[in-house]
């Protein structure tokens, strides 16, 4: 199998634009089973960040992961960029962690999450491409012994103009990589962009297309085993016993083993064998505290939290909202609420280790390669430099494949069959019912207005789940989430857009016993419904148009204001829309950038929805790849509606009771509208991309059912209240 | 042994009749471009084509594949040519993380080969698989040009 071949001795190369966007994986070297230890990244390099190989190829290493979101191909294009190399002969390739760790963590952070990918390696990665062209210009002027200054590079030849001698960054590669790196480099201004900021193709499509590309899930190695598991169905529970004489018997099946102490894996030839032994295994569960909880136990129990008289945090506050709603001759209030749900990527978790006494390795989908490889290494019980983590694309990540159970389990099951590389491949069941759950809120919002209609005081109070208590308990101080806040805070980035005399944002910590996760967007789904749906409530109350009313609120906040301007433009907000068709409109602040959206939408009478048209903009003050940001928003739209219309994880029993995509939709072709995206980067700073536009999805055809209806929706997802698609 | 007969090729697979045809293609016959995402015909990651229509192999049998033309992802390039969906889908920059692209592929080859020139209403009611990423956009962009070239 060449797969094996391929995964087995080399960190992925990924892309090769050279060779029409193939996936070249492990070009070079042949697999040896003998030794597990890792293969090294193609050498010799001129920096960490850069190999030039003789024939001209560039290789560009990415330390963040690649789940869809297009910035394995951003980030080779900024450091192609400041290397003035030639992007048809760019390729890359993943450094592993543990090759990282053992020089320094010289590629620095691995965690792609909160939309950082870019924005938050860019300063980092632009300068490894200017050194990198600083000494491939250095050693031809070495050569030529003219002083560097008076030499040029574009395109990856570099010219001596006074002399008209010109080379090729190939041919100066070797001895560049022997130069001091220059501490110095000014980057360029992205107004000289030539290579970022342009909509180029992907570098991984080509064997997206073919079949070729290879997931974690894919990854074969020889006498490798495959391993299905059953982790305890209620949350907190424990694995009591389990009955393996009953599967004696069944084809293919090697070894039944604990994992931890809440699960079960059955090890067999295929996974298909381990699977369908695994679903008829006897398992005794010790469902522990949590066996009688339900998500309508949550959803009262978060209902008193909006109380005033519970105890509650502050998150933003000014003046004294309290005093104005108090004296006010109008106050408008109303509750929403938003559930749980699952990440569901299209490849569920997986994760492929190879244990011997001496090494441990894992191939995986992983949006934290550090974070895996601290996993392995715990698992395992070997020293770091014993371990390493092969990262895979992935297929898609949508922040569950941060966490790293998965890889765990895999590193505990393979420890039971020393020299048998296992992949352990999670069902679409085990993946929907063991997730890191979109947390569940409710949240209160209390608007004033004086007799002039005027917004007074405007107080949210917001009672549910916080992610990082249970994730990273160390970040919460004394009771505060700050993520909980994202999008109603006055500093970060993710700031509220409006400026109301008196404000109070306040969280009442609930935890239901449903692990809470990083769900693309994290809080900003929610605190965006709670927010621009409620804003345009209070539009209503006021009589005022939706837009205009914002804009009275936003005269301080231009960048906020400039999104939802533009949508409405392009929309055409100020004349009618057609026969039958209702606008809403809604916009955001997150992950450093703006973003805003008018849907147009149909409403029959039975309450099916057609959705027309969606119109978004966003500004993240930078535009690596516009072609790419599309369809960033795009498709962030589709994740966005699919929670809307369709999402909701719920419990009872302490189970959670979906399981597939039967019962967990997903939005389809037929049912989404084109999202006509306006990417309009302001400069300055530099903004997210991957999450930000999903959180004014579900506002924004919320508030156009408003508008077509009178009524209000408060609760997702819509088909709780029956509320479909035509 | 039971005998396939996969992008033109007979393949032994060592599998018992009641298998689903995707674990075949996927653990027997080292064809990983099929995709698993959901097991019971719902996501379409799995979409082959048994004797020219699209099927979700995760829902049939080996035993049910018997004797019939089956092709997969990595078949549907002819003489080292792509298709002109897969051509259509690189020159329109379609998959994102591209999990669901192969069963994706497969379902519109076999519109198109019902269909030549569909519109977006059997654009609508063919092609009816789970793209989390959300390229829908560009899929339906990328299959109205390949019903042009």
């Amino acid at each position: 199998m060449s797969n094996s071949i391929d995964i087995g001795r080399r960190g992925f190369l990924i892309g090769a634009a050279s060779l029409g966007g193939g996936l070249a994986l492990g070009l070079d070297i042949p697999f040896g089973a003998e030794t597990a230890t890792a293969a090294p990244l193609i050498k010799p390099e001129v920096n960490a960040w850069v190999v030039v190989k003789p024939d001209d190829t560039v290789i560009i290493r990415i330390a963040r992961s690649e789940m869809g979101q297009g910035s394995l191909t951003g980030l080779a294009q900024l450091v192609a960029e400041e290397l003035d190399c030639d992007w048809t002969k760019v390729t890359t390739e993943y450094p592993t962690p543990g090759e990282s760790a053992a020089r320094s963590r010289v590629w620095g952070d691995f965690s792609t999450g909160g939309s950082r990918g870019i924005r938050s390696s860019q300063d980092y990665v632009r300068k490894g491409g200017a050194v990198a062209r600083a000494m491939l210009i250095q050693a031809a002027a070495n050569e030529w012994s003219v002083p560097a200054k008076e030499c040029r590079a574009e395109k990856g030849v570099i010219t001596h103009a006074a002399s008209g001698r010109s080379t090729s960054y190939g041919k100066v590669a070797d001895a560049a990589a022997k130069l001091t790196p220059p501490t110095d480099v000014t980057l360029k201004d992205p107004r000289d962009w030539k290579i970022a900021g342009k909509g180029l193709l992907r570098l991984d499509t080509a064997d997206k297309t073919t079949g070729k590309m290879i997931y974690g899930a894919d990854v074969k190695l020889p006498g490798m085993l495959n391993a299905a598991i059953k982790a305890c169905p209620v949350f907190g529970g424990k694995l009591a016993s389990y009955d393996e004489s009953k599967i004696a018997n069944f084809k293919g099946v090697k070894k039944v083993v604990r994992v931890g102490d809440n699960a079960v894996a059955v090890v067999a030839d295929t996974w298909w064998h381990a699977k369908t032994a695994l679903d008829t295994l006897p398992i005794v569960w010790d469902e522990g505290p949590n066996a009688k909880t339900s998500s309508a136990d949550t959803a009262k129990w978060l209902a008193e939290g909006l109380n005033d008289s519970q105890p509650a945090v502050t998150g933003n506050e000014n003046g004294s909202a309290h005093a104005a709603i108090a004296k006010a001759p109008k106050v408008v209030e109303a509750v929403y609420s938003y559930p749980h749900q699952n990440h569901a990527a299209m490849e569920p978790l997986n994760a492929t280790a190879l244990y011997t006494p001496d090494r441990c390795e894992v191939w995986t989908g992983t949006q934290n390669g550090e974070a895996a490889f601290d996993a392995v290494v715990h698992a395992s019980g070997l020293p770091a430099e014993k371990c390493d983590v092969h990262k895979t694309i992935l297929g898609g990540g949508f922040g569950r494949k941060g966490f790293t159970d998965y890889v765990t389990q895999a590193v505990l099951i393979a420890k039971q069959l020393p020299g048998t590389p296992v992949k352990l491949l999670w069902s679409r069941e085990e993946d929907m019912t063991q997730g890191k759950y979109h947390p569940v809120t409710q949240c209160k919002l209390t608007g004033a207005f004086d007799a002039d209609n005027k917004l007074t005081a405007l107080h949210i109070r917001i009672s549910g789940q916080s992610i990082l208590s249970t994730v990273r308990p160390q970040a919460v101080k004394n009771g505060v989430d700050p993520a909980v806040f994202q999008g109603l805070v006055s500093t970060g980035d993710a700031q509220i857009g409006y400026d109301v005399p008196n404000l109070l944002v306040e969280h009442s910590m609930r935890n239901p016993p449903v692990p809470p996760g990083f769900w693309r967007g994290v809080n900003i789904n929610q605190n965006a419904i709670y927010l621009e749906c409620f804003m345009d409530e209070l539009a209503h109350a006021t009589g005022e148009d939706p837009l205009a009313f914002r804009r009275k609120l936003m005269a301080n906040h231009p960048k906020h204001l400039g999104v939802l301007e533009a949508v409405a433009a392009r929309a055409g907000w100020d004349k009618p829309a057609p026969d039958g068709v209702h606008r809403g409109i809604a916009g955001y602040m997150g992950y450093g950038s703006y973003v805003a959206a008018v849907a147009e939408i149909s409403v029959a009478q039975d309450d099916k929805i057609k959705i027309h048209r969606i119109v978004a903009a966003t500004d993240p003050g930078y535009a690596v790849n516009p072609a790419q940001i599309e369809r960033q928003i795009a498709g962030s739209f589709v994740y966005g509606l699919s929670a809307l219309f369709h999402g909701a994880i719920t419990t009872k029993d302490g189970r959670v009771e979906q399981e597939n995509f039967d019962s967990y939709e997903s939005m389809r072709l037929k049912d989404m509208p084109k999202v006509e995206c306006i990417v309009m980067p302001s400069g300055g700073f530099w903004g997210g991309v991957g999450e930000p536009t999903i959180c004014v999805a579900a506002p924004a055809v919320l508030n156009a059912y408003f508008a077509a209806t009178g009524k209000r929706i408060r609760s997702v997802p819509l088909k709780n209240a029956n509320i479909g698609f035509v | 042994m039971t005998a396939l007969f996969v992008n033109g090729a007979k393949i032994d697979v060592d599998v018992e009749p009641d298998t689903p045809l995707l674990w075949a293609l996927r653990e027997n016959a080292g064809l990983t471009g099929t995709k698993y995402g959901c097991g019971i015909a719902q996501c379409g990651a799995c979409t082959v084509h048994i004797d020219g229509q699209a099927v979700r192999s995760c829902s049939v049998t080996v035993g049910d594949a018997v004797g019939k033309k089956i092709t997969t992802i990595e078949g549907l390039a002819q003489n080292g040519v792509l298709h002109r969906v897969q051509q259509a889908w690189i020159d329109h920059d379609v998959p994102q993380c591209g999990y669901c692209q192969s069963g994706m592929i497969m379902a519109v080859a076999a519109l198109l080969s019902e269909k030549p020139n569909p519109s977006d209403h059997d654009i609508d009611n063919a092609i009816t698989n789970i793209c989390r990423c959300g390229t829908f956009q560009q899929v339906r962009e990328a299959i109205h040009a390949a019903a042009k070239a």
